[in-house]
């Protein structure tokens, strides 16, 4: 059984923040949950997936977050509880639906998670998806710490019930990403089966009835208002003068700092769990008997400019600030020590800062970047592609997954990328605008996503680039999650429909499409060499299944190469291509027989025909 | 209850996660409160991957710098890279085989060496542990018991509120069962090793 199924209320078990989400959804009785994975919000849809295995949960991963939230959006107006799971950069994709969703509501709960990722860890922006609560007049609940993560996914649950709309829970990676013992709950009956009853006149968001959901909105709004001013999750803690307004992660921060730095007697602090609508009664009466007051949150300046807002209104002249140059940054996350100065600055305490050696006589670290694994078979397509450009001015628009990592050197492949699909509509953009040479790059699970669209509008307004589908099987980024291109049957799934990438390419028009095995080097070459020359759009499907998906399958054959006496130690192998696998020892090139998956990409391009496979040993 | 806090700093793929996981089960066994954060994603790929420990009240789940009381490296590059998060009230035990990074690897950059490497870490530290975990964990039966090895070391220090008996007992209950004789070895292993008691 999935340990998160486990039906022994009080019982204390280990979870990683988003295990801690995925239970509480099932305690709440989530019967719909629909996802595109995404980095810090991976595992919450992972073990859902795992978990609708072994019950009536239905899952699925949606081919992008605007088509999960809409597919969610009908779920819910079905009365069944529904959970959209996304990273932040996900819930712009889904923006349009949500918009649309907070004026229709929902029958029974829909939760949407947002997890924000302050400091990008993995991520091309740290947008703060606050402002999509306020911008969408949809409640927001953001949760401290990953038993609460529990507590709060199931309250939002009820909230969303409770006002009919759906309910925004605002994670940050420190949230997704940290594990504590939590104490499950009672696991609430799931109801599987819904109904919908026709209802045009609240459904049909036409104008005439908009207009009127509209104001239906607002009110929702004010009511929403108003349990946040009761809310639990909205507390004051300690006495005095000192006023402390902080939400999320931060409120650990502050809770610790006004410890170390005994404090505790003079400090107040206003935790909000429910942020948005922020309750102007609860921030006032807070406010009133402050002498002045620090606002600690990551991100923008959400709350502060709020609780500014409530005390003109209220008339009240006590000192509020946060985000300042002296004070805090709206950049990257926040960490405990950095929260204790400003406080102690803040407040004019003294603060004795913790004695970090001086590093100044450190040599030179070594970075270790993250790298295409050995035998990565975008490793082999790169090359391909820059073999066949050669000499050619280009400009290589590239996309969201592992294979964005081919900008670093030595492949250098990629030259622009901003969103998920952004690859093809930028390829329009910069052929037209340039005249250049152009070559996009996106994945397999990247074209579902968004990838599709830019294509049609390609083939549609007669640009002129080739595009690259990078077809390795899987969503791999991400841990190797499933797409509409995927064989089920790796999952032990069946009933999915299966879609050919190469099918759809061209059925939508595109009148040029080769599908290479970047593995065999020369005829990948000359199949990108054709499709460059092809005028219009044409598009090149290099197939092969990632390297460390084929691994976890037992679907990889290895066989492992060494670098002979012939080698003249040129080193085009490290240059071209720098498989990982590769090791300088003394001043021989060598290959890692344990990291050598075989790929064989290396001894094609070696001129010398040094590299071949070990004959006697079995490498793996 | 003291706040300890314990920094794991390793290479993707040495299995410093399953390492936390073993202590915070220890931790529960002692009625130790526990919290832990770890940094992974990209980092999957081939990168450095970083958890914290917070053992006791604290609230916080990531270690600021200078704020360590352990740092445990499970490669010695990756720990010289982690010694802004240590004072000079700090242990550091770390595993001395190295794992060059690609960059070092192809010739992009220099590998510090290892003598002076310590010699670094034990003049801005309390205390210095450095050992070959890698012949240890093989001579317990799996170069895969790395991670274990450093646990032995690591609560033989006795800065943890952590009994040796209960990480055993964790070890027992959730490390796979084939393995559990081997890590058992492996922790002993590590145990032996000179350092507080
Ligand atoms: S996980 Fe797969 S796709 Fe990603 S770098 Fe490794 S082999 Fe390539
Ligand atoms: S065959 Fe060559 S390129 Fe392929 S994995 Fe082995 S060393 Fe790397």
């Amino acid at each position: 059984m999935h340990k998160l199924l486990t039906d022994s209320p009080g019982e204390k078990m280990l979870l990683l923040g988003n295990e801690a989400i995925a239970r509480g959804a099932i305690e709440a009785g989530v019967a719909f949950a629909t996802t595109y994975p995404g980095t810090p919000s991976s595992e919450i849809s992972l073990n859902l997936f795992q978990i609708s295995n072994e019950s009536d949960l239905y899952f699925e991963y949606s081919t992008n977050e605007k088509v999960a939230l809409e597919v969610a959006a009908a779920a819910a107006n079905s009365g069944v509880r529904t959970f959209c799971m996304m990273k932040h950069v996900g819930m712009n994709v889904a923006a349009d639906p949500l918009m649309t969703l907070a004026y229709v509501g929902v029958k029974a709960g829909l939760v949407i998670l947002t997890a924000d990722d302050p400091f990008m860890f993995s991520s091309q922006n740290e947008q703060d998806n606050r402002y999509y609560g306020k911008l969408s007049g949809v409640p927001i609940l953001e949760p401290s710490s990953v038993e609460e993560a529990r507590e709060m996914t199931i309250a939002a649950f009820d909230l969303s019930e409770q006002l009919g709309e759906p309910v925004i829970l605002r994670t940050t990676t420190r949230i997704n990403h940290s594990s504590a013992f939590v104490a499950l709950g009672t696991i609430q009956p799931r109801n599987t089966k819904g109904d919908f009853t026709k209802d045009p006149f609240n459904l049909v968001a036409v104008p005439a009835v908009s207009r009127r959901l509209h104001v239906r909105l607002l009110e929702n709004w004010a009511k929403a208002r108003s349990i946040a001013e009761t809310s639990v999750f909205n507390f004051i803690e300690g006495e005095g003068s000192w006023g402390i307004v902080c939400s999320g992660v931060s409120y650990n921060y502050v809770s610790d700092a006004i410890h170390e730095l005994g404090i505790q007697n003079k400090t107040r602090i206003l935790r909000l769990g429910l942020t948005h609508p922020t309750p102007p009664g609860r921030v006032k009466d807070f406010l009133t008997g402050c002498e002045k007051v620090l606002v600690v949150e990551e991100g923008e300046p959400f709350l502060e400019e709020t609780v500014m807002a409530f005390a003109q209104k209220a008339e009240l002249t006590v000192p509020i600030a946060g985000k300042d140059e002296t004070l805090f940054s709206r950049l990257y996350e926040f960490d405990p020590t950095m929260v204790r100065q400003v406080i102690a600055t803040y407040f004019g305490v003294d603060d004795t800062p913790s004695q970090v050696p001086d590093l100044s006589d450190i040599p030179e670290i070594p970075q270790r970047p993250p790298n295409l694994c050995a035998g990565c078979s975008h490793r082999a397509t790169y090359y391909a592609v820059k073999k066949a450009a050669e000499g050619m001015e280009t400009i290589f628009p590239t996309d969201i997954g592992c294979y964005t990592l081919g900008f670093l050197p030595p492949l250098s492949m990629g030259d622009f990328v901003i969103c998920m699909g952004s690859s093809v509509s930028t390829s329009c953009g910069f052929s037209k605008a340039t005249g250049k040479q152009v070559i996009g790059f996106i994945g397999d699970s990247t074209f579902f996503h968004s990838g599709l669209t830019g294509l049609v509008n390609a083939v549609y307004n007669n640009h002129n680039f080739t595009l690259v589908i990078l077809d390795n099987g899987t969503t791999a980024m991400t841990g190797h999650q499933p797409h509409p291109g995927v064989d089920m049957a790796n999952f032990n799934r069946s009933g999915y429909g299966r879609i050919s990438i190469e099918a759809v390419v061209r059925a939508i028009g595109v009148e040029h499409v080769s599908v290479i095995k970047p593995y065999k080097v020369k005829k990948s070459i000359e199949a990108v060499k054709a499709a460059i020359e092809h005028k219009g759009v044409s598009v090149v499907i290099s197939q092969e299944m990632c390297t460390l998906y084929a691994r976890s399958l037992k679907k990889l054959n290895v066989r492992a190469f060494q670098v002979t006496d012939k080698c003249k130690n040129h080193r085009d192998c490290i240059n071209e291509i720098g498989c990982p696998a590769f090791f300088l020892e003394g001043e021989r090139v060598q290959i890692d027989p344990n990291a050598c998956v075989g790929c064989a990409v290396c001894a094609q391009i070696c001129p010398e025909n040094a590299i071949t496979p070990v004959k006697d040993k079995k490498a793996g | 209850m003291q706040t300890k806090r314990l920094i794991i700093v390793a290479v993707g793929g040495q299995g410093n996660l399953l390492a936390s996981k073993v202590l915070g089960e220890a931790a529960l066994l002692c009625g130790v409160p526990v919290r832990m954060s770890e940094i992974h994603g990209m980092a999957q790929r081939g990168g450095v991957v970083e958890s914290s420990v917070v053992f006791g009240d604290a609230k916080s789940t990531i270690i600021s710098d200078g704020e360590a009381d352990v740092l445990v490296g499970f490669e010695p590059l990756e720990t010289l890279r982690a010694l802004n998060k240590c004072s000079r009230e700090t242990t550091v035990i770390t595993n001395m085989t190295p794992l060059p990074p690609f960059t070092v690897a192809i010739g992009r950059g220099t590998y510090p060496d290892l003598n002076q490497l310590q010699t670094l870490i034990q003049a801005k530290t309390k205390q210095l542990i450095a050992f070959d975990a890698v012949e240890l964990a093989k001579s317990a039966g799996s170069v895969l018991a790395v991670n274990i090895v450093l646990l032995g070391a690591l609560i033989k220090t006795g800065i943890l509120p952590i009994t040796k008996e209960n990480l055993q007992t964790a070890i027992r209950t959730k490390t796979k069962k084939a393995f559990v004789d081997v890590n058992l070895k492996a922790f002993d292993l590590g145990f032996q090793l000179p350092g507080q008691a």
